[in-house]
């Protein structure tokens, strides 16, 4: 598989060395050297196969990084709206097969996986795992989190039973 | 009309100030608070704190009932996403996005966002103007800077006088649209002989001004040279 991330952070580092290590073909896009730099000090300089420099909402960049022929992006650089356009324009521009942005507000995730883009919404699981963990309840699955969350971002939770 | 303004900066102070002094309706969203200080000494109520990408803060903008958005922060990922959710969203009839990357216009029109403003292109155009082409004036651009309307002034050099309109050579992307002749308006046919003096009005696509230029009062040397 050839995957093309965005954001060269905690999370997009080591997804790179995981699909690395598996035998994917990963290409890392950061717009920032020092942090392609901190991942290999982290991870092994061959945390990932490819590094480009550049915004990732430019064409160019992206064209570099491989995305005409990538199977999957991922957008997980620090920003919302980055991650969101990003996701737009892989799917929408270059057609990649499967497409996932990270968003941390619950709203606009939601909104933005409504109109078909798909985002994972780390806060809502886990804020939801925090909550579950602290009471000692059950946990649930990820896409409940996702929903609960979405569903009352101001932290009213009407579920029935719920705040016991 | 209600129009709602994403973005504190210069533009979006400039446009607040220049919508409010018409009596429209405005509220200006701006996120840091600095800034936001200084807007309400001068807007008043019409300043609302707060990251206008967040629905909360849209909701707490009225955006359900704004007539139109406009977004001018200095990120085009910001504004591209303030015009689609107040459209997916709040159902907002109107966006316009300022694009900061001239070459990021494309990806506007690509994600629905259809009335942009390339302040950076538009600005280019006029110092271009300023500084390549002599006597060519720009009167107005159009579809946002994509069709330029200019005036150039023959003088007894320019390699036009003399000339009938069908025998100078102009790119398609060129229409001679009136000439102006001792405060007489003329409409040009081919027949229509130029002459020194004469002010021809122009409308053009911005990369081929220079061939109109060219072409009507000659290539000249940049006022710096």
């Amino acid at each position: 598989m050839r995957v093309v991330v965005l954001g060269c952070g905690r999370v997009g580092s080591t997804l790179a060395a995981i699909l690395s290590r598996e035998g994917h073909h990963v290409a890392v896009i950061d717009r920032d050297q020092s942090a392609f730099d901190k991942a290999a000090q982290r991870l092994g300089p061959s945390f990932t196969q490819e590094t480009v420099r550049g915004i990732g909402i430019d064409e160019d960049v992206l064209r570099q990084a491989g995305i005409e022929e990538a199977d999957a992006f991922i957008s997980v650089t620090s920003g919302d709206n980055t991650n969101i356009v990003a996701a737009q324009i892989a799917q929408q521009r270059f057609h990649v097969p499967k497409v996932l942005a990270r968003v941390y507000d619950p709203i606009r995730a939601e909104a933005y996986r409504e109109a078909g883009v798909q985002t994972i919404c780390t806060t809502a699981i886990s804020t939801g795992l925090f909550h579950d963990l602290v009471l000692d309840r059950q946990l649930r699955s990820i896409q409940e989190y996702l929903e609960v969350i979405a569903a009352h971002p101001d932290g009213v939770d009407q579920r029935p039973g719920a705040g016991d | 009309m209600y129009v709602i303004v994403v973005g504190g900066g210069k533009v979006g102070y400039y446009l607040t100030r220049t919508l409010l002094s018409e009596g429209r309706e405005v509220t200006l969203v701006e996120k840091e608070q600095e800034r936001v200080s200084r807007l309400t000494a001068e807007f008043g109520e019409n300043v609302l704190l707060g990251d206008g990408c967040e629905v909360r803060v849209m909701e707490e903008a009225g955006m359900k009932r704004a007539d139109c958005v406009v977004a001018v922060t200095g990120h085009d990922e910001d504004n591209i996403v303030v015009c689609q959710m107040a459209r997916r969203h709040f159902g907002v009839p109107r966006q316009i996005a300022r694009v900061n990357n001239p070459e990021n216009e494309t990806i506007f029109h690509l994600l629905g966002i259809g009335e942009t403003v390339a302040s950076t292109r538009i600005i280019y155009s006029l110092i271009d103007q300023e500084v390549g082409t002599g006597e060519s004036l720009l009167l107005a651009a159009l579809k946002r800077g994509k069709i330029v309307i200019v005036t150039l002034d023959l003088t007894a050099d320019s390699p036009a006088a003399g000339r009938m309109v069908k025998d100078i050579y102009l790119p398609g992307e060129c229409v001679l649209a009136a000439i102006v002749r001792n405060d007489h308006i003329l409409l040009p046919s081919g027949t229509t002989q130029l002459e020194s003096g004469d002010t021809v009005i122009a409308v053009a696509e911005p990369d081929s001004q220079h061939v109109l230029r060219d072409a009507l009062v000659g290539a000249r040397p940049s006022r710096a040279g």
